[in-house]
């Protein structure tokens, strides 16, 4: 579904600034319906890889395919057409502040020109799949977070596009809005097939929602493969510090809220039951 | 007294309103596309045209630095060219006009750099054109700051619209300095303070219940 074949990405050197490689040769295959999440840390390129994806960085080398058409060489006309194809779901939600939920989701409706009564059909049945039908008329400055993510997610659903990409959906939100966000996006890869894209730098959000994962770190991916491989047999050192860091968040949390249950069965039973 | 004071007073804020109205409605309908394309055209943004930047960020700065009574007389010719006549209440629209453009178009470019640079790529994302961004999300983000900033012109205009009392124009200011002052008339002056602090207030508060409509920021 999406194949990116040796992209490179390079910022030039500006006043105050050096050259800065951002993306050093990416290869990646992802098929159609799967879930695959891109981990690393701050700065290791994700980001900058999933907006390759959709061209809203251009890729300095190699070539991104998307359905069979290579967009790295669309012209401007028909970029905006191909991103009508996939959906986007940000961090900080960026809804419109001066839109109702229902015209928030609404919006790629209208920029590709459809009727009100074809924006109609197709939001209505997205307020009940994301659970804010009572929300329909209200403004973002109403909703809570959780909320807002739902909008956001709905709205990346209305112009029903094939691959939906996740820019750390759950990173501004607390724990539990967290696991109701991934399930409802685990749902929604069930129920409409989808594929996705699902950038994090928590390994929770990878086991919880992902089938496969790719692990950046300066630009490059140094492992990739089956999400239990790798939390089984993680080999490389950014991975297994990754996994170091949910075991101490957990263990963090679990001190917190239960310090008498602090045991190694313990905590071994409950992340089993979160996966 | 009053009698003869009210239809000379009612005159001159009728013909403030009027120089301010028509030149505030002007100069919205050419400030509104300068300010979007200088909000729009720098390095890397959606219309990217570094010449019109070094072009119109310079010329409206210029433009701005001019006190607005040395404007008012330095374009005479121009207003002359314009509407026939550099005397009168009509005459007095065009370097008021002259002199909100800039300003307008600021505070438009103002208003839409403070809406968060997310909805741009939000946008794109949903495959908006540049046009797009502009009329579906910029503008209506950036309508209250918008409102506000229009209503500061409208306040700023009344104010300078005293001044083209100078070059023949009428209007509240014209009344003050020519009655109150020259005359030697404290009443007329009093008269003519007060209904302007009146038309300020009626317009600010009317700006603001406005802007307060359109922001649905805080609810």
């Amino acid at each position: 579904m999406i194949r990116l074949s040796n992209v490179q990405k390079t910022y030039a050197a500006r006043r105050g600034s050096d050259e800065h490689i951002a993306l050093r040769g990416i290869n990646l295959d992802i098929a159609a319906g799967e879930i695959v999440g891109v981990i690393g840390r701050s700065g290791a390129g994700k980001s900058t890889l999933i907006r390759c994806i959709n061209l809203l960085e251009t890729p300095t080398s190699g070539t991104v395919t998307v359905d069979g058409t290579n967009v790295t060489t669309l012209s401007k006309r028909d970029l905006p057409l191909f991103r009508r194809q996939l959906g986007m779901v940000f961090q900080h939600f960026n809804l419109l502040s001066s839109r109702t939920v229902f015209d928030n989701i609404a919006l790629p409706l209208e920029l590709a020109g459809a009727t009100k009564a074809d924006i109609a059909k197709a939001v209505d049945p997205l307020l009940p799949l994301v659970g804010l039908e009572e929300k329909r008329d209200r403004y973002p400055a109403e909703l809570s977070g959780g909320q807002k993510q739902r909008v956001g997610i709905a709205r990346a659903l209305s112009s029903n596009p094939k691959v939906l990409l996740c820019d750390e959906v759950t990173s501004a939100l607390d724990p539990e809005t967290t696991r109701q966000i991934l399930t409802l996006l685990k749902d929604i890869n069930k129920r409409l097939g989808l594929t996705m894209v699902v950038i994090t730098h928590e390994m929770a959000v990878v086991k919880a929602l992902c089938d496969r994962v790719a692990v950046m770190d300066g630009g490059v991916i140094v492992e990739e493969g089956a999400v239990e491989g790798i939390f089984a047999d993680p080999k490389h050192a950014t991975t297994q510090s990754l996994l170091a860091d949910e075991f101490m968040d957990f263990r963090a949390g679990s001190d917190a809220n239960n310090p008498a249950n602090n045991t190694g069965a313990a905590t071994t039973a409950t992340a089993g039951q979160e996966g | 007294m009053f009698s003869t004071l009210a239809p000379i007073l009612l005159q001159a804020t009728w013909e403030t309103i009027y120089m301010v109205a028509v030149s505030l409605s002007i100069a919205t309908l050419f400030g509104l596309p300068l300010g979007v394309l200088l909000a729009t055209s720098g390095r890397g943004e959606l219309f990217e045209a570094l010449w019109f930047q070094r072009v119109f960020g310079p010329l409206v700065n210029a433009t701005r630095s001019v006190p607005f009574i040395i404007l008012a007389v330095a374009i005479i010719p121009f207003t002359r060219f314009v509407v026939g006549t550099s005397i009168g209440t009509s005459a007095a629209i065009v370097p008021l006009t002259v002199a909100a453009i800039p300003f307008i178009a600021r505070i438009i470019e103002g208003a839409m750099r403070e809406v968060d640079g997310g909805l741009i790529e939000a946008a794109q994302a949903m495959g908006a054109r540049p046009v797009q961004v502009v009329t579906k999300v910029l503008l209506p983000e950036a309508l209250p700051g918008i409102i506000h900033g229009l209503t500061l012109t409208a306040v700023t205009l009344i104010g300078y619209s005293a001044m083209v009392g100078a070059v023949g124009a009428g209007g509240l200011g014209d009344l003050g300095i020519r009655y109150g002052y020259q005359r030697f008339r404290p009443d007329v002056m009093a008269a003519v303070v007060i209904t302007l602090i009146v038309v300020v207030q009626a317009v600010q508060s009317f700006g603001d219940y406005l802007a307060r409509k359109a922001d649905k920021r805080n609810i």
